[in-house]
């Protein structure tokens, strides 16, 4: 090949890489799920491979094992059921109190699992891929919480079989919450660490709050995307004032291991 | 079998991006993911031609922003300028030398992601930076010097087994053979 040729080459690569960096949002969504289907073979040997160590497992459990499991999950289930009705009483007491001062009612919120099929490759972004898309009815801005109940971040794009998930953490997730201490300081968790996963930064505290290492933080009534009262984490350190020295930031240890999740929930109105 | 060399750099680049994503996380034990593409790029320019590095440019960053949060194209142009580089100069590289290919993977690891985030800052998106990416900058410039001379080795072996043999001319020819002895 010519010198000439070769510019022209790599010359037209990189322009039609530049057109593809300005493509409007929809349309690289849209590409993406139609590249992605290029990983769908391998993602099904993966899958095969995961269930088939699973079974091997399952196999290698002595029948001892599995009756001691199953009375522990039996006393388990048990008293879920009996906190289950106690809930069930309270809900229809809160609706009833909420009916009888004139009160918003509010919409349950309703839950599905998903599966984690693959992490972000790149270090600066924290997100993840799950196994659900709009074809389960997922859109974008939904909740999702760790199978412990713990909020680790929100639905960014949806495609009909597969949704992404950007982290706590990530500079795209940014969640208001509020620090369960003496008195209720509201906060944004806007951006987390980059060589520890585990903890993110709350930023705008009032210079007031009193705000201490072992405080539970929650997500904020404030929220237009998250329901109020789902923890974050717990303070980690003592606050200190930000640049401008107007409000206060501090560190949170996050609840949910981001690390290791392999299922999470994703909350639906 | 050239063809078969390509594809397999190619099925070399989707494995390595599914493994990335899904099997090879190192973040827990290294804090931080390695990248192989930059280092498979490497052996690209200087084994192949330059149809086959724009191949590699286009489809193995493509896929990488395909399981990336990255806008699709971010990886495609730092890989490009990687295999722009070194393809022109290839004859003049001491390719076949282990401590030439781990610098020069060294130095495309460092280069693509440093590459990707300022392309990222253009664009206005705002990757998740501090002190710490100068660990994971570090860590993955290592680990993609280690991986080059890792795929020169393979893809040399696969080479060597799945293609053709070179035919050797022997010096044997039956109408010149001296036949010795009482006849």
């Amino acid at each position: 090949m010519s010198k000439r040729s070769y510019y022209i080459l790599v010359g037209l690569a990189a322009v039609l890489a530049l057109l593809m960096l300005n493509l409007p949002g929809p349309t690289a969504v849209r590409l993406k799920a139609v590249l992605g289907s290029v990983f769908l073979p391998l993602f099904g040997l993966a899958d095969g491979a995961h269930r088939l160590a699973e079974k091997t497992g399952d196999h290698l459990q002595t029948k001892s094992e599995l009756i001691a499991a199953n009375a522990a999950l039996t006393r388990q289930n048990q008293a879920l059921r009996l906190e289950v009705v106690e809930a069930r009483a309270l809900a229809s007491e809160n609706e009833r109190l909420r009916q009888l001062v004139n009160w918003q009612k509010q919409n349950r919120w309703r839950v599905r699992l998903a599966r984690v099929i693959y992490r972000d490759p790149a270090n600066w972004w924290r997100t993840l891929q799950i196994d659900l898309g709009t074809r389960e009815g997922l859109s974008n801005d939904l909740p999702v919480l760790s199978p412990e109940g713990f909020l680790i971040g929100r639905v960014l794009t949806v495609n009909p079989t597969k949704a992404q998930v950007v982290l706590v953490g990530d500079p795209n997730c940014k969640v208001p919450a509020v620090v369960e201490g003496d008195v209720r300081s509201q906060g944004i968790i806007a951006g987390g660490r980059v060589f520890d996963g585990s903890f993110v930064e709350l930023s705008n505290l009032p210079t007031h709050a009193k705000v201490k290492p072992g405080d539970r933080v929650v997500t904020s009534e404030l929220s237009r995307l998250y329901p109020r009262g789902i923890q974050i984490g717990v303070i980690a350190e003592a606050p200190w004032l930000a640049e401008s020295r107007l409000v206060q930031e501090v560190g949170v240890k996050l609840s949910a291991n981001l690390g290791s999740l392999e299922e999470v929930w994703v909350l639906f109105q | 079998m050239i063809t078969l060399s390509k594809i397999l750099i190619l099925l070399g680049a989707l494995l390595a991006v599914f493994l990335q994503g899904t099997l090879l996380n190192m973040r827990p034990l290294l804090g931080a993911q390695i990248d192989l593409l930059p280092a498979l790029m490497v052996y690209t320019a200087l084994t192949c031609g330059p149809l086959m590095m724009v191949a590699l440019a286009g489809a193995g960053g493509l896929l990488f922003d395909t399981l990336s949060a990255n806008p699709p194209g971010v990886s495609v142009l730092p890989l490009l300028l990687i295999g722009a580089l070194l393809q022109p100069r290839r004859d003049l590289l001491l390719r076949d030398q282990v401590y030439a290919q781990f610098v020069l993977g060294l130095t495309a690891s460092a280069a693509a992601p440093l590459c990707a985030v300022l392309l990222l800052l253009t664009l206005d998106q705002s990757p998740l930076l501090g002190w710490g990416s100068l660990w994971q900058w570090a860590v993955v410039s290592v680990a993609g010097g280690g991986a080059a001379p890792m795929f020169f080795a393979l893809f040399g072996r696969l080479n060597q087994a799945l293609g053709y043999r070179p035919v050797t001319e022997s010096s044997f020819r039956a109408d010149r053979e001296i036949r010795r002895g009482r006849n």
